[in-house]
Order: C-alpha cells, then structure tokens, then sequence
C-alpha cells in the first residue's frame, strides 16, 4: 500500500516545511493564519515554536498532521516528513501516518480524553489502529505504556476513566496514548499549559527522557519561553503566521536579533532572579490576520521602527542569515540591532 | 519532609474520587439527593408496578359489570368497601378500570416515544455524522414537520392511519421524531469539534470510527433525557387522542383518556369519574417531567463539582 514517492527535491531532514501556507477564508475576509513558513527538524533534535495567542503556532502543528478541515482551510507549500511530501498526498494515507508516524500532545488532557472510555481503552484503541494485535496483547502495552509515563500502579489505573486522573496524571496518559506506536515524530501543542508549576517541570522532564529513549523528533508549541529554555535545541520565533527569528536556543536566548524576541523575553518572569518591580511587557497587541499590517508585521509596536527609514512600513523584511544558522527577519542592520541588543535590551533585562 | 507531607496530601487528593465511575453512574449519585428525583420516581415506580402487574392488583375484572349495586337509571354508587373508588354508569369497578388503564397508557407512552426517538436517533445521527446536502435535506424536513403543531400533527396521522392503539402510537412516535432528530444533531455537531474528537483524529482513527464510536456515544445524554420528558408528553397525548375517540375501536378496553371523555356526562352527578383518569393522568405525567428535569439537572456538566 504504502507508495514510496522519492521526488529529486527531497529534503535530507527528517522534517521539513517549505513555504508553508494556511488561510481560511471567512466572510469577513481572508485570514492568513501562516503565511509562508519554513523550518527543519532531524531524529532526536526538538524544535521550539513560540509566538504570541494567533501567531499560527497551532495552525502550523495541525497542518503537518493534516488535521485541518480541507474545505475550510487553504493549505499550499510542503511538509516532508521522513522523505514523504503530506500537503499533496491522499488523506487516507495522511491519516495512515498520524499516530503511527507522527502524534501530538494537547493543551488540555481532560477534554482531550473521551470521558465515557476508561483510559485503558483509549490506548488500547490509539495502539490497535496500527498494530494488528488482539485486545489482551494491546491491553498489556496500555499498561506498559502508562508505566513508562510514571503512572503509579498502571494494571490498576488503566480501568480509570479520565475524570478519576488528576491534571499531571491525564496530561502524561494522554502522552501514553500519543506515544503508544512510537511516532517518530511529536508535536507537543502547550503541553504544561493547564497544569500547576511542580507538573509542568515533571512532564517537560517526561517528555525529555521519553525523546531520548525513542529518538523522537519533537516539536513544542508554547509561548512559555521557559519550556523552550527548558526543551528547545532549535527555536523558532512566529509572529503573524511568518518566522521573524529561527535559530539555535544559545542564538535565541544569548543573542537574540529581533525586537520581538526582545519583547518576548523582557516580559517572561524569571523565578531564577530577584522578583522584577515589574516585567518589560510588548506595547499593543497581535495584530489581525486579516489585515496584516504591511511591511514587517510587527512594525506598529516596534520601538526601533523610525531606525529603518520607513523600511519596516512598506516592505516585508526577509528572513536571512545573520550568523552560522541563524535566521532574522528585520530591516535593522545587523550590526545595529547588535549594538541595541548589547546596550540597550540586555542591560535593561538584567537590571531589573 | 515538607515537601513529602504534599506529596502524600496529593496523592491523597488523586485517590480521593476514586470510586466514581463514569459519567452515567456520577449522575445517579447526584440523582438520588434530589427531593424532585424521588418523588418523581416514586410515582413513576407506582404507575409501572401497576401497569405491568395490573392482573393480580386488581381487585376485578375491568369489564366485569355488578349492576346490583345499582339502584336505578341514572345512580353511580361511590367508593365503599367493596369497591373502593366506586362503580361506573355501567357498574364496573372504577379501581379495576384504573390500573388497567395504566397498562394502556404505559404501553401508548414507552412504545410511541420509542418509535420517536430511534426514528429522531437515525436521523440525527445520519444529518450530525454526513453532514453537507444530507444534513441540509433532513433538516429542512424535521423543520417541516416542526412548523405543525404537535397535537394537531398527530390527530392528522391518527386519522389518516384509522382508529387503533397502534396507529395513536405512530402517530404520536412520528411527532416526535423532529425533536429527537434536531437534539441529536445539534449535540453531535458541537462534539464533532471538541478536543477528543481532534484527539482521536490526531492518533490516526478513521473517520467513521470517529463519529460513530466517539462523536455519537457522547451526544446521547441530552436524547436520552428528553426521551424521559418525551414519555410524559406522549401519555398526555394518547389521552388527548383517547378522548377525541381516535384510539382503538373496543372501548370495553379501559384507557385514562377515553374514560375521561365517557364520564363528562356525568360531571356534575357524580365528578369523582372525572376526578380519577384526570390525577392519574397528571400524576404519571409529572412523575416522568420531574425525573427527567432532574436527570437533564444532573448530567449538566455546570451542575459537575
């Protein structure tokens, strides 16, 4: 069944998105969710993808897995997962991959779960949709699988229903059930978002030790840069469907370039430091993403705006290479936008 | 050591709601401490214990005729010790006729809202799980029959099908079908789009599956719940048919509605013939409304700790 399509332009990474575009069009116009985006991952390595509520974070995570309803999104641009191009295949065969392939962590464990199955068979079902097994057999891997999650006394607690689960407990069955047929490739989308602060640290540490295990490629959606700090090899930064910065995490959080990432860390709390009078938070709001502002997107609350000449209103800035791997979009010279970094940004963060 | 004493205080609180099961049996627990649960089920219970043991209660035969009691043209004895709620115009036993009319009326109710709700279930689940132009011609005929008034559809139905049980039974089942059929596909709709569906579909399960397994067990509980509501309307309305003489053609057979509609005549002689059909027609149907109403109450997620 499986149709092997090895086309001469296939990336060598394990993940790749080019180009990639998600609108919707709505009656009150087109919203360009994702507006040409492009990234990369390889076996064992995690991506962050941060950005503010309505950056395209999600849409990005439930385009690679085909989740999106094809009559009311518009998808163009690649995904290529391990040599296999998705936007244009079948979706009986995208669906064929989900789970077995490729599986994602939601934010809110309770109503991801089905409430009126017990969590048993929930992976039970996940397991035997790609793996021909009997119901005692995938029932043993349930409770493997709850084990392997830290589940305490798995052959008793696979007969729970989700409501009888606490937040932490849910959020790491719902990674069973994501898990049960070791994807290779797993999307997290705000995985420590519902739950308290001593859960979150378990789960990241959770998802870290299971990554090695599995040699998983993972993606994580937050907008928590502390989960990035915490997971992240390669960040990429979205604001308004597009990548303003994508590099490594030490470009990201040493040297960062765009003054979005600026903002994104001035106003992330920091427990390791004495407690700030007060955080550094970005002016204004997401813009629309049916009227993208022109130019750079973020234009309208950037406070280096008038250093470009007028640039940054009327012209889209490109992404590009400003150092071994790291990518800004900004019409900020970079030698300027190193020079506000040094003297400007990073004393003020760390003063405070 | 601080931090043990949470950890044990969490593990306690994780244990805590752990002899609940699902989401049926949490509902009966919060079922059981409401007053208007019970006293609506008490007399559910009494209206289907009589109707199912109505032989052995009772104390006669419902057509059986002792005209001794009667003491010329035109007298209705009244309760005495041998006939406790008194004889009719034709000196059958009133407390006979009763109980077997809750035979009639169980039957009339359970069947006609049966027939209603797989009818709406098929429907629904066809409009909720296909969706598109399917769901656009069902619709705009569950709409149809909707803008018909409910009595007066099913008077319609009745007379068209002729006078029998079954006929009111259809008739009532088929007025029905639109509520079912619109609850259902409303319900599947809005979880078609809640985060386990989205879930599920994320693991790779089919489409169908989706719907079926997961989409179509969880929106049942609101069908389920009017189906209770549905059983006190429809017994309301086989004595409405009853009375404007559309059910069955034997009227040796006792049936609330119709006995309500025999002894009008005698409203001012001898009121208690209308009394009696009267309250045990209002008393079974409010037993259902209070048991669903309550039931609606406590499978209401906001009503959940």
């Amino acid at each position: 069944m499986t149709v092997e399509i090895t086309r001469p332009d296939a990336p060598d990474a394990f993940v790749a998105v080019r180009d990639l575009r998600v609108h919707f069009p709505t009656e009150d116009g087109l919203v360009r969710s994702v507006d040409g985006l492009s990234f990369r991952l390889d076996r064992g390595r995690t991506l962050g993808i941060v950005g503010e509520s309505g950056s395209g974070k999600s849409v990005t995570s439930l385009a690679v897995l085909g989740l999106h309803n094809r009559r009311t999104a518009r998808i163009s641009g690649e995904i290529w997962l391990d040599g296999e191009e998705l936007v244009a295949a079948p979706p009986e065969r995208v669906r064929a991959l989900r789970g077995k392939k490729m599986a994602m962590i939601f934010q809110d464990p309770l109503s991801s779960m089905h409430p009126y199955y017990t969590v048993g068979a929930q992976i039970v079902e996940a397991y035997r949709i790609h793996n021909d097994v009997s119901r005692k057999v995938a029932r043993k891997h349930a409770i493997e699988m709850l084990g392997r999650v830290g589940i305490p006394q798995p052959a008793r607690r696979v007969d729970d229903y989700p409501h009888q689960f606490s937040g932490g407990m849910r959020q790491r069955a719902m990674i069973a059930m994501a898990l049960s047929c070791d994807p290779e490739l797993l999307i997290a989308d705000e995985p420590t978002t519902a739950l308290d602060v001593t859960v979150q640290a378990q789960i990241l540490d959770l998802i870290r030790d299971l990554q090695r295990d599995f040699d998983t490629a993972v993606i994580v959606i937050t907008h928590d840069l502390g989960v990035v700090a915490e997971l992240a090899d390669d960040v990429l930064v979205m604001y308004a469907g597009r990548a303003v910065e994508y590099g490594g995490a030490d470009d990201l959080f040493e040297r960062p370039e765009h003054p979005y990432a600026w903002g994104l860390l001035g106003s992330m709390p920091r427990l390791d430091r004495e407690p700030a009078e007060r955080l550094l938070p970005i002016r204004g709001t997401p813009p629309s993403l049916i009227n993208v502002p022109p130019g750079c997107a973020f234009h309208p609350r950037c406070a280096y705006c008038e250093l470009t000449g007028g640039l940054s209103t009327t012209e889209v800035p490109p992404l590009t290479e400003t150092a071994g791997g790291h990518l800004v979009a900004c019409h900020l010279a970079p030698e300027k936008r190193r020079e506000i970094w040094e003297n400007d940004v990073r004393p003020t963060l760390e003063s405070r | 050591m601080s931090l043990q004493v949470a950890e044990s205080a969490i593990q306690q609180a994780e244990h805590a709601d752990e002899a609940g099961g699902g989401l049926w049996r949490e509902a009966f627990r919060r079922l059981v401490r409401k007053p208007a649960a019970i006293i609506g089920a008490i007399f559910v219970a009494i209206f289907v214990i009589v109707a199912v043991f109505a032989p052995l209660i009772a104390p006669y035969s419902p057509t059986a005729t002792d005209l001794s009691q009667i003491k010329g043209p035109g007298h209705i004895p009244g309760p005495s010790s041998t006939h406790w709620l008194g004889l009719d115009d034709l000196g059958r036993d009133v407390f006979s006729r009763m109980i077997y009319g809750a035979r009639q009326s169980l039957v009339v109710g359970v069947v006609s809202m049966a027939f209603g709700m797989v009818g709406g279930i098929i429907l629904g689940l066809l409009a909720g799980g296909l969706g598109g132009w399917v769901d656009a011609t069902i619709m705009r005929f569950v709409d149809m029959m909707l803008a018909i008034p409910g009595l007066l559809f099913a008077i319609g139905i009745a007379a068209m099908l002729g006078q029998s049980l079954v006929s009111v039974m259809i008739a009532i089942g088929v007025v029905n079908i639109p509520v079912f059929a619109r609850l259902l596909r409303g319900q599947m709709l809005a979880q078609r789009e809640a985060d386990y569906a989205l879930a599920a579909k994320s693991l790779g399960v089919k489409r169908s599956r989706i719907i079926l397994g997961h989409v179509f067990p969880n929106s049942l509980s609101p069908v389920i719940v009017q189906g209770t509501l549905t059983l006190a309307t429809a017994i309301i309305e086989a004595a409405g048919l009853a009375f404007l003489g559309l059910s069955g053609a034997d009227p040796a057979i006792p049936e609330w509605g119709r006995m309500l509609a025999d002894t009008q005549k005698f409203l001012t002689s001898a009121p208690q013939l209308v009394f009696y059909p009267g309250i045990a027609i209002v008393l079974s149907a409010l037993g259902f409304t209070l048991l669903g109403e309550s039931l609606r109450e406590a499978l209401d997620p906001k009503n959940r700790r």
